[in-house]
Order: C-alpha cells, then structure tokens, then sequence
C-alpha cells in the first residue's frame, strides 16, 4: 500500500462528505481548515479506512492529525508498522 | 381592558412551500386554482407488496440546489425541505438577519414523523452492518428538532427555538407558538412551519394498516376526496412549509411586504382515542372557539374556513358538525375547502401550508376548491366544490386536526396598512 494509493482513497472518501473536491486534496491541507473536516466527519473517514484496510484505529491516537499527511502518515504506520 | 391591545401584533412576512404541487408557493397556488392533484403512484420505494400504492409525492427537488452536500447528506429529507421553505420565506420578506437581529430571531419546525428515512435506514444498516453500520451524524439528524436546528444554523437564528411535535396540527401549532413568542416579546422574528417526508415504505405501510388510507391506487387523482360520501380515507403526501411571523413595527419600520395578520391560535385536545376524533367533535369545536376568542372576533366574522379535510369518513364528518355547532346558521355562508383533495395530507406541514392558501385566498379574492367532491356529506355546507370561488375574505380560519386528538386552529385577518 503506498501514499498515493491512501491518499486516492481519503480524497474519494473526503470528497463522498462533502468537504472538499477530490483533485485539491494533498498532504499539506489541512483537515479542518480546508478540506472542512470536522470531528464527526473524522470519524467517518477513520472508519472507511478501517474497514477498506481491515484495521482498528485507536480514538486517542487521533487527535493529534492536523493534515491529510499525518493521516497518512499514520495510517502507513498502523497498517504496516516500519520494522524496528 | 381589550386583551388585543396589550399584546405585541404578528404579520407574516414571508412564505415558503415544497409541496405535491409545486416548489414554491406560487406554483403551490396555481396548482390549487387550477384543481390540479399531486397525488400519484408511489415512485420513491418500491411499493408493489403494499395495499396502498400511491401518494402525494415531492417531485424534482433536490437539496444541494438549497444547501452544501456536507449538510445534505447528514440530515433526514424532511429538514432538506425545511431548509428550502425557510431559505424561500426569508427571501420573500427580504429579511436579512444580522449579527444585531440574530439573537430576536426563533425557529419553530413542527413534524410529526421527524426523520423517518433516517431511522428506517440506519435500522437496516444496523441489521446488515452492525453499530459500525451507523454514521455519528445519526444521533443529530435523526431527532425530531434536527430540521429547526439545521434551518438555525444555516440562517444564524439565535432565539429559541425546536420542533413542534403534534401529529398532524404540528405546522399550525408552530405558528401559533411562533405568535406567541413574538407577542410575549420572546422574539421578534420567529421562521415557523412545519415538514414531513411521510412517504416511506414504514410510514406508507403502518397508516395502512390502520385502514387509515385510501386504496384507490388505480385512481390516485381522486383517491383524496374531502367531504365526499365516497371517499375511502386519505392519501399520505410529503411537503414542508415554513414563513416568516414578524412583529408589526418590526415589520413595517423596514418596509417589509406585509401578507396577512395572525390574530388568533387556539387549541385543544381531544382525550378520546390515539386515532379517532370525538364523535362530536368536541375537541375541534373548542380549539376553533379558543381561536376566535384569541382573535376577538364573531363567529359570523369568519369569511373562509381552510378545513382539515383529511378525507376520511370520522374526521371530515365531525369536522363538519363542529362547523355546524360553532357558526350556526352562519355555517351555511362560509366556503369552506381542503386543499387535501389536491396535496395530500402533508402530515406536520399540513396545517402551514394550508395557512398559506388561506392568506393567498386573501391576497387573491378566490378561494381553492375541494376537489373530487361529487356527493358532500353535509348538502347545505359549501366546499367548494370542484372550482375555486371568488370570494373577499378579510378573516380566515384554518383548521388542523391531527392523530392523539391534537387539534390546532389559526385566525389570519386581511392586511389593511
């Protein structure tokens, strides 16, 4: 699974919600200021990940995302943790 | 001291309709005047296995011409229509609510059903998915008062406001309560109505099995016939209707468009039966008799009567008699029509709406027909059949009786300057 698969996936997903066209997403945006994400709709994007990727995503690890690149970066993480 | 002039008066400002018939009010209104039914066969769900299959559908409305996806998509197809109605309202009264205003300003949305298509599908979501099958916007969008909070936040309205829920008097109710609001100094702008997307296979299905409904489904323009001895019961319709209630200086110190006056709200319950009304009426009778006390003003002052006029047997008859008891031989000079014969019966929305085509019949000199009243249950009574009458009508009732025995009835009077 590679960055742009992911990020082809949250913007279908983002887009789907209601928050921002699928062509302006990349990983400088930020969730909630310009891609209108907001907690309720994180939750939603969190769960199509989980279910497309067959993971389970801990709420606390979440709140820390501020752009679409730290969700990525944290879903590379939690789906196929970097070897230690 | 005449309690009318210790009280804040309230005009109506702005309208706005989804209707069977028509997008707006003016569609609304033509379709009524020309006799037109928006009753049809059910086309949303598949209704095939149902012994009723047809109903008063919304036709060609779509929410993201009103409002952003991010909003359609989190809540119930009833607050779409809320929101639409509202968004019409406030651009016919040229309101704009700012950052002063905003905090004299209610909304009211009255529904009976709230939002039916949410539940139905998070029901089955839950059924095929598990909770993981629920989205957290349900717990918002599926309550009752989610179409006022929405229609709140869109318009930044910051008095009170919520849903009315009483059956099928809810839109006069919020009116009623709207008025109040504004008379008792709560607000000075109150956005009231009501909306119900009753035509879902759950509600469509349940008002069937109580026999509520009619079963003329291979003639569904002459399934809702009010005051007709042949009708079978009434026809389900989905609809919205919200206006804008003003306090009279309000009003005119920004030279608003002023249509009508509300005067008068009563209402009452009939503690008789969750779905029957009093055999005579009794609960009818009294909340038209609260309104016109309200209103200060005769029996024989009343120049239209917008009944309820669902198009079943007990609720057109009983309407009629509490007609007969309350206006006497003045009875028999009222026209006296349902708008239900060509909308449905828009449940929540109903009463607004048909607030609506009362203040039109005001504006316009004409009164909507009844249609599909070939044989009228009471000879002597007229409503109207068939064709609109003109008529000057300087005051007005309308009536909704609503299922747990709620009844709601409103008073307009004709505005003079």
């Amino acid at each position: 699974m590679s960055d742009s698969e992911i990020l082809a996936h949250l913007a279908a997903v983002i887009e789907d919600l209601g928050g921002a066209p699928a062509g302006e997403i990349s990983r400088e945006k930020s969730l909630r200021d310009d891609l209108d994400i907001d907690s309720l709709s994180m939750v939603e994007v969190v769960v199509s990940i989980e279910d497309k990727y067959g993971v389970e995503l801990p709420d606390d690890a979440m709140t820390g995302l501020q752009t679409v690149g730290d969700l990525v970066d944290f879903i590379e993480n939690s789906v196929a943790p970097t070897p230690a | 001291m005449n309690p009318q002039s210790a009280r804040r008066r309230v005009v109506i400002t702005g309208r706005g309709a989804i209707t069977p018939i028509g997008l707006n009010v003016a569609d609304f209104w033509a379709s009524l005047m020309a006799g037109r039914s928006g009753v049809g066969p059910i086309t949303s769900f598949d209704a095939s296995g149902l012994p009723v299959r047809i109903a008063g559908e919304v036709k060609g409305f779509d929410p993201t011409d009103w409002m952003e996806r991010k909003v359609s998509r989190r809540i119930d197809r009833f607050a779409h229509y809320a929101i639409a109605s509202t968004l019409q309202a406030l651009e016919e009264s040229k309101l704009e609510i700012d950052d002063e205003l905003a905090p004299r300003v209610g909304v009211l949305v009255g529904s009976g059903f709230g939002a039916t298509l949410i539940l139905h599908h998070s029901a089955i979501n839950m059924v095929e998915k598990g909770f993981r099958g629920l989205t957290p916007w349900i717990t918002a969008g599926a309550a009752i008062d989610s179409a006022a909070g929405e229609v709140a936040l869109r318009v930044n309205a910051q008095g009170p406001s919520g849903a009315v829920s009483t059956a099928c008097a809810s839109g006069t109710d919020a009116v009623g309560m709207g008025m109040r609001m504004i008379m008792y100094g709560n607000a000075d702008v109150v956005l009231a109505g009501g909306s119900d997307n009753s035509v879902t296979s759950v509600d469509v299905g349940s008002a069937a099995m109580s026999r509520a409904l009619s079963k003329r489904n291979d003639d569904p323009e002459r399934a809702s016939r009010p005051f007709d001895t042949d009708r079978d019961g009434f026809v389900v319709a989905a609809g919205a209707g919200m206006v804008v209630l003003e306090e009279l200086d309000h009003a005119l110190s920004r030279g608003a468009p002023i249509l009508a006056e509300v005067i008068g709200y009563g209402a009452s319950t009939d503690a008789y039966h969750p779905t029957a009304p009093h055999p005579t009426g009794r609960g009818a009778r009294q909340a038209m008799q609260a309104a016109l006390t309200d209103a200060g003003v005769r029996p024989e002052d009343i120049d239209y009567i917008n009944a309820h006029g669902t198009s079943t047997v007990l609720n057109d008859r009983t309407e009629s008699q509490a007609i007969r008891t309350l206006f006497g031989e003045h009875a028999l000079r009222i026209p006296i029509s349902s708008t239900k014969s060509m909308t449905g019966h828009m449940i929540g929305a109903a009463g607004v709406v048909e607030l609506m085509a009362t203040v039109n019949a005001m504006l316009d000199g004409r009164v909507p027909p009844t249609i599909n009243c070939d044989n009228p249950e009471d000879t002597e009574l007229n409503y109207v059949p068939h064709k609109p009458q003109e008529h000057r009508v300087d005051v007005a009732m309308s009536n909704s009786f609503g299922f747990a025995g709620h009844n709601a009835v409103a008073v307009v009077r004709r505005w003079q300057g």
